[in-house]
């Protein structure tokens, strides 16, 4: 069945042996895997299409991967898959400077968009946690989120374009150069976040913006859990909108620095990363709010960064922070429940309180500003009584998250492990409609079956 | 088998988040999962819950690795990388899954015999003198007779390193003491194996440079290999006899200090405790000797060194051995010594602590991707203006060495402590 692919890709892209293709049954979830029966590189969009027209006829269903590193197990193959991963699609097209858009191919690594865009003078604000690993079509596919969104945003506000290739082998291009357009539905807005399901997305058009004039970050270390997240609210609540509002509790603070060693200080019971970048005024205008704000709170100490290096490396060693938790529990449960700010105080708390029921132990860290939380529960997967019991508090976190206005998944997306949660979430009409679209566009379940929700 | 009896929870610690894949050389180069570190562990774990045979692909996917351990650096969740490639490589070599008698035999000559014995490895290292000093290896290389040696050996040998004339123990006595005053320190000297014989200058330019910082200097004659070599190509037990004897080579109750100058041995020195944990003999000594096990550089940051009033006008670039900057941490004090000698210029190299191919003996096993790694090498070095560079490694130094000799340009390499040693000769000179 492979025969034509391997004469049109070359034997090179086309793995099929069980060491091969192993490594390509997980992403960076824990405790999903599943072996493909292939993993397929195409190179150009023509070479996508021909995998699909394979598949179609192999009788076999086609998973989308880039980089491997989501958390919700969105690329994790289907049975009988094949993995079609798109890394190989690496060539950065255009940066149009007169329009401020950059157009790629989706392979391309999402920090060396953000390094093409400083090259030019701009600025690609999506800065998600494995942005050194992670490629831009993966972002794209889950709408990824990162450190900036409070103030610029996610991956869904820089995406102006897209092509992409439908289950049918139709090639398709989406958007334009425009900035505003309202021809049609948006439909490459359907694509941003659809996981691979919908269709294989080969090229996308990014916005950027100029790089902004200053910034500063400061550091806020309280001795109550719920300081960070009343300061927070605060800030917000005092319509300032910083670029970066980031938590970590005294577990979390301590695996980073173990790994990190930033001189973090791990005898807080919380601690926050803020970061205002803008015009000169504003951004010390707006750190002297904040300062002032965490102190109100109750904070013990607020720190500034004294240059760019110190402020880099602060946020470098926050975007380890899941990875450093696993070096606690064999098995790292991570949790993306987002919930409106206001209800950010009494989440933290409650998080500590179920795990406290349930005598678990729990981390938790996450994008404070964006009402985004990371609660992680530190576990191992071969313990099966200690894993019913995590199941039953992450039910007790959703059922609340969505109480209070919230979403099971702020930045990670569904695939399969919050697809059983869904439906809790979208209880109304919305939930069929959901799987009516995929099967306007994907009728035979070609691409990733099984994500996001089961068809029947 | 190894990986299928070691502690579970070792291959659990990958979450495989994928931190590592853009610092693994490897997966740079391939864009393949199995190239990679969490693709390697994954493997690994195949084979430990019985999902994958142990085969020769594995085989050869971990003998592809360079374990150069810059995976260890970028890891957030702190696997242990290095004793999971050491099982596994265990594992294989107990298979005998690698295919070929002349690779059977080929270790057997080298790991096995001739670097199990200092007194042979002396010998050879006295043949190849005599081979290289005579003049006998240009002949053998303008008759063509190399045509007669097998197809890999051929091609090794314009890259066999040049034999000192004298090996460490002709050059640095037993015991030696600063000059006036008691010394504040007593520390141990190890003379390493490759580096004994082709760079004892730089073994002697290390006890100058203890001896100028208040130590005295114990160096015991005909050392052992520490056994690097064998734990990273699968031979734990000889490793483990190796360790054994460098244990019983030094009294460590009597010094402050044992020091190494070699960024690949010293990592494996380093941990002894944990390839004797299961020896009960030696497991408590050898935690002793962990944690007096000091690089060179490390050593001397250590405390107030003595800056040399004499200077080396010299502008220098540093290449980060991988096992002195992943495996050792060692990374600012190197620096921070060339730094403060005066007159030198550092120079800093872009990627400095990506693998140069030299990996032990990864450019004799792998030389195809060995080559790739020292052009990248040379290309960053060519950046950086530099004729000199300062490396803490033999095999780092030798492939760069070689690296100059290839692309025919201009230029050197030297340990740093050898220019600390050439500024306080100077300043001897100076009075």
């Amino acid at each position: 069945m492979l025969e034509p692919l391997i004469k049109l890709l070359g034997a090179d892209n086309v793995l099929t042996e069980t060491e091969d293709i192993l490594p390509y049954g997980f992403d960076g979830t824990a405790a999903l895997k599943c072996l493909p029966e292939a993993v397929v590189f195409p190179e150009t969009t023509e070479q996508v299409v021909a995998v699909i027209n394979a598949a179609r006829q192999a009788g076999v269903s086609l998973v989308s991967r880039g980089s491997g590193t989501g958390l919700s197990g969105g690329s994790v193959p289907a049975k009988k898959s094949w993995v079609i991963c798109l890394l190989r699609m690496n060539r950065i097209l255009e940066v149009d400077t007169d329009n401020l858009t950059l157009l790629t191919e989706v392979g391309v690594i999402t920090s060396a968009i953000s390094e093409e865009a400083g090259k030019n003078g701009l600025f690609y604000p999506p800065d998600p946690g494995s942005m050194k690993v992670s490629s831009i079509g993966g972002n794209v596919a889950n709408n990824s989120g990162g450190l900036r969104g409070l103030k610029y945003g996610v991956t869904r506000n820089y995406v102006m374009g897209m092509e992409v290739v439908l289950a049918n082998g139709e090639v398709i291009w989406l958007g334009n150069k425009c900035v505003k357009d309202v021809a049609g539905y948006s439909l490459k807005d359907l694509f941003v976040g659809s996981e691979g399901t919908l269709g294989i997305i080969t090229k996308v058009l990014l916005r950027l913006l100029p790089v902004p004039e200053a910034r500063k970050t400061l550091t806020a270390t309280f001795n109550r859990l719920e300081g960070a997240a009343e300061t927070v609210s605060s800030i917000i609540a005092a319509k300032i909108i910083p670029c970066t509002l980031e938590f970590l509790d005294q577990k979390t603070l301590r695996c980073v620095e173990d790994y990190a060693k930033v001189g973090l200080p791990i005898e807080a019971e919380s601690f926050l990363l803020m970061e205002t970048d803008g015009a000169r005024e504003v951004v010390e205008r707006e750190a002297e709010q904040m300062r002032a704000i965490a102190e109100q709170h109750g904070a013990i100490e607020v720190k500034v960064a004294q240059n760019a290096f110190e402020a880099d490396q602060l946020a470098a060693a926050r975007r380890t922070a899941f990875s450093a938790l696993a070096r606690i529990r064999p098995t790292t449960i991570l949790e993306d429940i987002t919930v409106p700010r206001s209800e950010l105080a009494g989440m933290v708390r409650f998080v500590q309180s179920v795990a406290t029921e349930y005598n678990l132990e729990v981390a938790n860290f996450g994008h404070m500003g964006d009402g985004n939380l990371h609660p992680t529960f530190l576990t191992n997967e071969s313990d099966t009584e200690e894993m019913e019991r995590v199941e039953h508090a992450m039910q007790r976190i959703f059922d609340r998250t969505i109480e209070v206005g919230g979403t099971i998944t702020g930045e990670h997306g569904v695939g399969l492990a919050k697809k059983p949660y869904l439906a809790g979430q979208f209880h109304d009409y919305s939930y069929p409609l959901l799987k009516l679209i995929k099967q306007q566009l994907d009728p035979d379940g070609l691409l990733n079956p099984g994500k996001i929700f089961d068809l029947d | 088998m190894r990986l299928g009896q070691m502690d579970y929870s070792v291959l659990q610690q990958c979450m495989h988040c994928g931190m590592c894949l853009p610092t693994c050389p490897t997966y740079q180069e391939t864009g393949k999962e199995r190239n990679s570190p969490r693709g390697r562990i994954a493997l690994m774990r195949g084979i430990a819950d019985g999902d994958l045979k142990l085969s020769p692909a594995f085989a050869d996917e971990m003998y592809y690795c360079l374990g150069c351990l810059a995976c260890v650096t970028a890891c957030p969740a702190g696997v242990d990388y290095p004793h999971l490639f050491e099982a596994a490589r265990a594992d294989i070599e107990d298979s005998k899954v690698m295919p070929g008698k002349q690779r059977r035999f080929w270790r057997w000559l080298s790991v096995k015999t001739i670097f199990m014995s200092p007194r042979l490895l002396h010998g050879v290292g006295r043949s190849l003198r005599i081979y290289q000093a005579s003049g006998l290896d240009r002949l053998v290389r303008r008759l063509g007779l190399l045509k007669l040696a097998p197809k890999g050996l051929a091609a090794l040998e314009p890259t066999t390193p040049r034999v000192q004339a004298k090996f460490s123990a002709q050059l640095i006595d037993h015991w030696e003491y600063p000059r006036g005053g008691e010394p504040k320190f007593k520390v141990g000297m190890l003379t390493g194996c490759v580096q004994d014989l082709v760079f004892s200058n730089i073994n002697r330019d290390t006890v100058d440079v203890l001896l100028e910082n208040q130590s005295a200097v114990f160096t015991p004659r005909n050392q052992s290999c520490c056994g690097s070599l064998h734990a990273h190509n699968g031979e734990l037990d000889l490793a483990r006899e190796l360790a054994r004897r460098q244990l019983d080579t030094f009294d460590l109750n009597e010094l402050d200090a044992v020091i190494s100058n070699a960024g690949g041995c010293g990592a494996h020195l380093k941990a002894y405790g944990h390839l004797l944990a299961d020896d009960p003999e030696y497991v408590e000594r050898a935690h002793l000797w962990d944690a007096k096990l000091m690089d060179i550089h490390e050593w001397l940051e250590r405390f107030d060194w003595r800056v040399p009033t004499a200077s080396v006008e010299i502008k220098l670039t540093y290449h980060d051995s991988c096992h002195l900057c992943h495996g050792q941490k060692v990374v600012k004090q190197p620096r921070e010594i060339l730094r403060k000698i005066p007159g030198v210029e550092l120079v800093e190299l872009p990627e400095s602590s990506w693998c140069c191919g030299s990996a032990g003996i990864y450019n004799i096993t792998q030389p195809e991707q060995a080559t790739k790694l020292q052009i990248r090498k040379m290309e960053n070095i060519a950046k950086t203006g530099c004729t000199m560079v300062a490396t803490a490694n033999p095999g780092c130094h030798l492939q760069i060495e070689n690296g100059f000799k290839l692309k025919d340009t201009e230029g050197a390499v030297c340990h740093p402590v050898s220019i600390l040693a050439q500024a306080y000769r100077k300043e001897l000179s100076n009075h």
